[in-house]
């Protein structure tokens, strides 16, 4: 008991300290945090009318958000399978991080929902016994049950894992085996449900499509892992942390494949759409063309459209994606792509036009742009500090001191000291670290 | 500028002129509420599921309604809880070619089920079609103003909550807040609904309504003879719908429900379904019958007839 004190402790001495540049991110972060919480207890005050949802689309903006994000957390299965399943070195060293970033994903996702109730103070009646979950009639009831338990999940691996790492011990195999196999199919189940969520009704046919679950998944392969690899680049760049070459660019090799399928399986869905043109076509029509004079999102999915083709060519050339600067193109391009195809792009065409037909083009209000930013904000906050006790443990800096009870922290800053010292580092890195193009 | 652009400068304006109001309401409401206040805020925070309660939790829900209500409306305000009638199974016609598209039956329903005036709620929405497009929806228009009604080469189609007896709408819904009672009528428990709109999303004919805002209904226009399940003031943050007057057609003998008393030209039947010598039955074995988005499989409980 003693021990989790001192590890809690430490952990707060961590997270307390860092260089400038960290005290200005999270400080901005709290900043927008702040605003979020203003823009959202404004809303609780005057009812979701200050958003711009009405009968006819009545979800936007928070629920495009939530489904995105439900794909970011469901990507981390993309570094668990090579790590756990095929026992790939390079990736295993960094499986951890994908996993502090699933359960960063989810918690932004929960608050998603959350701000799009109509009655947050009624939460209770979705825990079940207290409450009366409808299970397994609802999807949505099937989704607050998959994303808690990925989320209890990872937590659960994340902190038991490094709490290993931390009183360097080797993780007990049969307790954390098991857990680890069971987050690739609870991964995958978190964003099955999603599609599910929305494919399951009849009465909304751009959603209504038995591919949507196999392009939800596809899809988040590709912006998870992009934001994976950002994240790594930085963290190898600014702190002692080393990530291999080899781990990159096999989850850039990953994305090549998975935004490939992507593509297809879209085309597949516009090719059915256009060539029968039936009445079916009307919302993918107002998604690509617009209709009568109705465009909002033409140049946002046409946006969408370029980044994630540009991403897909820059992933295919194995010499191209292992450029640096590139890779870091791509990824952006592969994100704010699939964020704007997986988040409006697929919501709001459900709901233009309504159920009767009537068109009612919805764009988001200023408070919903604020509280979605607070929770973005939220969400890289809880990331920032979960990488902030992470990275010193993993690399050794963080671990239980000698006398076997309080902590020992190594460095306070971790930060990589002098950029001169990376290519001896580096040396060992096997054939692709020659390609690595950053000093 | 445009409509998005002008709401946006609004919602901007509103922001700062009330933010610090909101922070300290935020605060107001992290407080405990004092004294009689605090009792009726929680026993509403802690209000069980309707089909969960027993007769006594019943009876204080309802006597802690009735005083509420009675004090924002300043009148007496009635919440019954009548329940279905054995043998009764409720079913809706509407004929086609007698309705003229006056909309009386909207703002009947609004008068008596106690619809928000601002903002507007309305449960039936009246379609205007082109007599050569049938009743293709892609056709229909949802605001039209003619002087005069009916117009030469149209036709009209109320649409209201279908009463479905395959429901998309109860099956979605993750916390059972609407379900469908024996009688076939599809109910909500507005003290029950988080309000996540999922059933919104469902519905095939937009016969479901969220309180974007908190309803608002002028003293004097409160309908004070009101129904748990159907017409009682909503609360912000929950779906409504139709419930074919739960309030009205529960009772021995029963009444017409409000949209059918209003219709000028007998357009409009109702009647018990499971009575073969029911008028509406005879209306389904006599008449052509039309059935919205039948291709849905939601099996509704109201008719069309042409």
């Amino acid at each position: 008991m003693r021990n989790v004190f001192s590890f809690a402790k430490g952990s707060l001495v961590l997270v307390g300290k860092g260089s400038k540049a960290y005290y200005i991110w999270v400080f901005s972060l709290l900043a927008l945090i702040s605003m979020g919480v203003l823009a959202y207890l404004y809303q609780m005050r005057n009812g979701l009318i200050v958003t711009a949802m009405r009968d006819q689309v009545s979800w936007g903006f928070y629920i495009s958000n939530f489904t995105f994000l439900v794909g970011v957390a469901a990507a981390a299965v993309l570094l668990v399978i090579p790590a756990y399943v095929y026992h790939w070195k390079p990736i295993k060293e960094i499986a951890i991080l994908g996993e502090l970033l699933a359960v960063s994903a989810i918690l932004m996702c929960l608050l998603f929902v959350t701000a799009d109730l109509g009655r947050p103070d009624r939460f209770w009646h979705l825990i079940p016994v207290i409450g009366l979950l409808n299970f397994p009639q609802s999807l949505l009831a099937w989704d607050v049950f998959v994303l808690n338990l990925y989320l209890t999940l990872n937590l659960v691996i994340a902190s038991y894992m490094l709490y290993s790492l931390y009183h360097k011990r080797e993780p007990k195999k049969s307790f954390i085996t098991p857990l680890l196999l069971f987050s690739i199919p609870a991964a995958i189940s978190i964003h099955t449900v999603t599609a599910f969520l929305y494919s399951g009704m009849g009465a909304r046919i751009f959603w209504n499509a038995s591919i949507l679950a196999p392009r939800f998944l596809a899809s988040a392969f590709c912006s998870g892992p992009a934001f994976m690899i950002l994240v790594f680049l930085l963290v190898r760049r600014y702190t002692k942390f080393q990530i291999k070459d080899a781990a990159i660019h096999k989850i850039a090799e990953l994305i090549a494949y998975a935004m490939f399928i992507n593509l297809f399986l879209l085309g597949a869905e516009v090719f059915k759409e256009f060539y029968t043109a039936s009445a079916h076509l009307v919302p993918m029509k107002y998604l690509f063309f617009g209709i009568d004079g109705h465009t909002a999102l033409v140049p946002w999915i046409w946006t969408a459209m370029l980044f994630n083709l540009t991403a897909f060519f820059i992933f295919l050339a194995p010499s191209v994606r292992k450029n640096h600067f590139m890779l870091v193109v791509g990824c952006v391009l592969i994100f704010i792509g699939v964020y704007i195809e997986k988040g409006m792009g697929l919501v709001i065409p459900g709901f233009v036009p309504d159920v009767l037909h009537e068109i009612y083009e919805y764009k988001p209000t200023g408070i919903e742009v604020m509280v979605s930013l607070g929770i973005w904000a939220a969400g890289l906050f809880i990331f920032t500090l979960l990488l902030r006790i992470a990275i010193p443990i993993l690399n050794g800096d963080f671990h239980i001191a000698a006398d076997g009870r309080g902590s020992h922290i190594g460095d306070h800053l971790f930060l990589v000291q002098a950029r001169a010292a990376d290519p001896e580092e580096d040396a060992g890195h096997g054939p692709e670290a020659s390609a690595r193009s950053d000093p | 500028m445009n409509d998005g652009k002008k709401r946006d400068k609004k919602v901007f304006q509103l922001t700062r002129r009330k933010a610090l109001k909101s922070l300290a309401a935020g605060a107001a409401v992290l407080a405990l509420p004092s004294r009689d206040a605090a009792a009726s805020v929680w026993d509403a925070f802690f209000q069980k599921h309707f089909r969960r309660m027993t007769r006594s939790d019943l009876e204080k829900v309802l006597a802690r309604l009735e005083r509420e209500y009675s004090q924002e409306y300043a009148q007496e305000v009635k919440v019954g809880v009548t329940p279905p009638i054995e043998g009764v199974k409720y079913g809706y016609g509407l004929d086609l070619s007698r309705c003229i598209g006056c909309r009386r039956c909207v703002y009947g329903c609004v008068e008596e089920n106690n619809q928000s005036r601002d903002p507007q709620i309305h449960w039936i929405r009246v379609v205007r079609l082109k007599k050569e497009k049938g009743t293709d929806l892609h056709y229909a228009e949802h605001y039209y103003n003619p002087s005069q009604v009916p117009e030469p080469g149209h036709f009209y189609m109320p649409i209201q909550c279908q009463q479905c007896e395959k429901p998309p709408c109860t099956k979605v819904c993750p916390v059972q807040a609407t379900w469908t009672e024996k009688d076939g009528i599809v109910v909500v428990d507005y003290n029950w609904c988080i309000g996540c709109r999922y059933c919104m999303a469902a519905c095939p004919y937009g016969a479901r309504h969220f309180n974007w805002a908190k309803p608002r209904i002028p003293n004097d226009s409160l309908n004070p003879q009101t129904h748990y399940l159907g017409n009682r003031p909503r609360p912000v943050g929950v779906v409504e719908k139709c419930t074919y007057c739960i309030q009205r057609t529960r009772q021995q003998p029963g009444r017409y429900p409000a949209c059918l008393e209003a219709c000028p030209v007998g357009a409009r039947k109702f009647g018990n379904l499971l009575d073969p010598e029911s008028e509406i039955r005879k209306l389904i074995e006599n008449k052509r019958v039309y059935i919205l988005k039948e291709e849905l499989n939601t099996q509704p409980k109201f008719f069309y007839f042409f």
